[in-house]
């Protein structure tokens, strides 16, 4: 297991990058704690993998340096810097059985054969397919399969971190529960450094105690779920973790109130310094609807079953809130913002209250 | 599973029996015909019976001719196979070697096949061809007219030159179809260049090379024109495969009876090994 440190590390998959936008990421700076799980969480292209392959040595970045225990591994090779890699499909070797798929990778090493045999039963008790071990691989389902690629790289002790890329995409949802509970006990019994790339919050936020949010090469935010989820420190960590995401709306300040259009809002403190492009975000769940506050109108109302997602216009622009299955929308709806759910952001990024 | 019957689509099929009635089931009925009679031209008939089947089975010149096949078709197997998923391996996979290995690849592919005949014919010659002049030229002693070994050696590179391509293609096409992710995994393993071919891309190739042998097997098994053209199935009957033997006995001699019979028995001999590798490779899927 390793310390895994970034250190201002950039990448670009042109030839000679002159500009910021030629870089695929533009510049990470960040350390993974031995023992740690992690999520990198983004949208697309957003230079998530890019990062995950050049940890594990399938890229080479341009610029900056990596660490593994404070060793500088940058100019290594991906078996030199003996690392684990799940991807997004299973890829198993077809014509080897359970057994000898486990073993591969230790036999390329060439590790005596009876270490092998002990690893692989070890690793085979660990993933839950001890029974499979004489199978054939390409006979298994397809959750299965990905286990062996999670197995291969279990098999090997000294193993510096497992990553994976987008590793539940081609799992059934049922199936998806499963395999995510497995990984989280293998993390909390072996203390594996674990970094876990994903598009899909509910993966990223249900699997890492750190959740480090990429946009646009760059990483935005690094938090835990609760902190990415009440203080996003960039409006596009708002639009994107949160089902609907934050609502974001141009507001102008002054002192410790708000005003969008006709309205003025409470805010909890003075935002200290918001120049630039200011905006208030707050997410659905603060969002109150009552008889008193700001008029709205109501454009639709979605049940969800859990709960029901409010679409409603305030001085024209698109709000959405979440009241509870029970609640039901007064006739003549007014809307409040519960202040503790109140964001100040100046240019998208995120200022402080002060009293 | 409910099916429903629409006697219809018979009609849909229809023109294509008629059609293949015409080209394929009466020809071969009258070959049939023929394998059992006796003819000396103006249309007399005889019934010979099971007489050119004995015969035929009983000559030398019929073994001989099959043995030479099997061995042909044995060694353009073992040359083209192995070159041709070496070729293959070694193709660029993206940029624009791309379609220009693709272009030159196919190009023998395009080539009728009397003209390849024509092409090595005047190509092997040792007084105006450019291989067989220089090989003599730097004191190879190489003659495809007279020695035996000469003419089986440029037949056999001819058809490693024709169709060693088909091999790399099909190949090249299940090389392609590998994610990336495979070789990754493989590095991250620390698999040797060996194991990635041995585990990785052979069994992804499996399936067309199956593909690639079967065609090229039965291709070989029934070589015609490339070697009539260039060597006429000599010098003396070296290079005499069994269809260049069906045509001497049925257009030379004019022997129908004979060769109607030779046509029943070669045509068996196709079926039969067609049925053995459809097996083998059902067998494989079913393995799966």
């Amino acid at each position: 297991m390793a310390r895994i440190d970034v250190n201002h590390i950039r990448h670009s998959y042109l030839p000679n990058p002159q500009k910021d936008a030629d870089f695929a990421l533009r510049e990470v700076h960040h350390t993974f704690e031995d023992g740690g799980a992690y999520a990198l969480l983004g949208p697309s292209g957003c230079g998530k993998t890019t990062l995950l392959n050049i940890i594990s040595g399938l890229l080479h970045p341009s610029h900056g340096q990596l660490l593994f225990n404070g060793r500088d591994v940058t100019g290594l090779s991906t078996q030199e810097r003996n690392i684990a890699q799940v991807f997004q499909f299973p890829v198993i070797y077809d014509t080897m059985t359970v057994y000898d798929n486990l073993a591969f990778p230790l036999r390329n090493r060439g590790v005596p054969e009876a270490d092998v045999d002990r690893k692989v039963r070890e690793t085979l008790e660990m993933i839950d397919l001890a029974s499979w071990a004489k199978k054939k691989a390409r006979g298994l389902t397809a959750d299965q399969k990905q286990k062996i690629s999670l197995g291969r790289g279990l098999v090997r002790s000294d193993v510096n971190a497992i990553l994976f890329d987008e590793p539940l995409t081609v799992i059934d949802p049922h199936m998806k529960w499963v395999l995510r509970s497995q990984l989280k006990q293998l993390h909390r019994r072996f203390g594996y450094t674990m970094v876990y790339v994903t598009h899909d919050q509910t993966e990223a936020l249900t699997f890492a105690d750190q959740v480090v949010v990429m946009y646009d090469g760059g990483i935005v935010q690094i938090g835990t779920p609760a902190e990415l989820f009440e203080r996003p420190r960039h409006t596009f960590v708002g639009y994107f973790i949160g089902s609907p995401g934050m609502n974001v709306m141009p507001v102008a300040i002054d002192g410790k109130t708000a005003t969008l259009g006709s309205q003025r809002i409470e805010l909890p403190g003075a935002p200290k310094a918001a120049g630039g492009a200011v905006e208030l975000g707050i997410r659905p769940e603060y969002v109150r609807l009552g008889r008193d506050g700001m008029a709205v109108s109501i454009s639709k109302v979605e049940d969800l079953g859990r709960h029901k997602v409010v679409r409603a216009k305030l001085e024209g622009r698109d709000i959405a809130a979440v009241i509870g299955e029970d609640e039901t929308v007064p006739a003549e709806p007014k809307m409040r913002f519960d202040p503790a759910g109140i964001n100040i952001y100046a240019d998208s990024w995120r200022v402080e209250m002060g009293a | 599973m409910d099916k429903t019957w629409n006697n219809k689509a018979w009609f849909l099929v229809l023109p294509v029996l008629v059609l293949v009635a015409f080209t394929a089931v009466i020809p071969l009925m009258t070959v049939v015909n023929y394998s059992v009679q006796d003819t000396f031209g103006n249309n007399v008939f005889t019934w010979a019976g099971t007489e050119w089947f004995e015969e035929l089975l009983s000559s030398s010149r019929f073994w001989e001719a099959m043995v030479r096949n099997l061995i042909f078709s044995f060694i353009i197997l073992a040359i083209e196979v192995p070159l041709g998923i070496f070729i293959a391996l070694n193709m660029p996979k993206k940029g624009w070697g791309v379609p220009m290995c693709l272009v030159l690849m196919s190009l023998p592919l395009l080539i009728p096949w009397n003209v390849v005949g024509t092409i090595w014919q005047v190509f092997g010659r040792n007084d105006i061809g450019l291989l067989g002049y220089y090989l003599n030229a730097i004191g190879i002693d190489y003659n495809y007219v007279q020695d035996p070994f000469d003419a089986w050696v440029t037949i056999i590179v001819m058809d490693v030159w024709h169709w060693t391509s088909l091999v790399v293609l099909l190949c090249y096409a299940g090389l392609v179809s590998i994610p990336d992710a495979f070789y990754q995994a493989a590095k991250i393993d620390g698999a040797s260049r060996w194991a990635v071919f041995r585990y990785i891309q052979l069994p992804k190739m499996q399936r067309v090379l199956l593909i690639a042998v079967l065609l090229r097997f039965m291709d070989s098994f029934m070589i015609y024109t490339e070697p009539f053209v260039v060597t006429g199935g000599g010098p003396g009957n070296s290079t005499t495969f069994l269809s260049i033997d069906l045509v001497k006995t049925a257009l030379g001699q004019f022997d129908l009876g004979p060769a109607a019979a030779m046509s029943l028995v070669y045509f068996l001999i196709i079926l039969l090994l067609s049925w053995v590798f459809y097996t083998v490779m059902t067998n494989y899927d079913a393995e799966r």
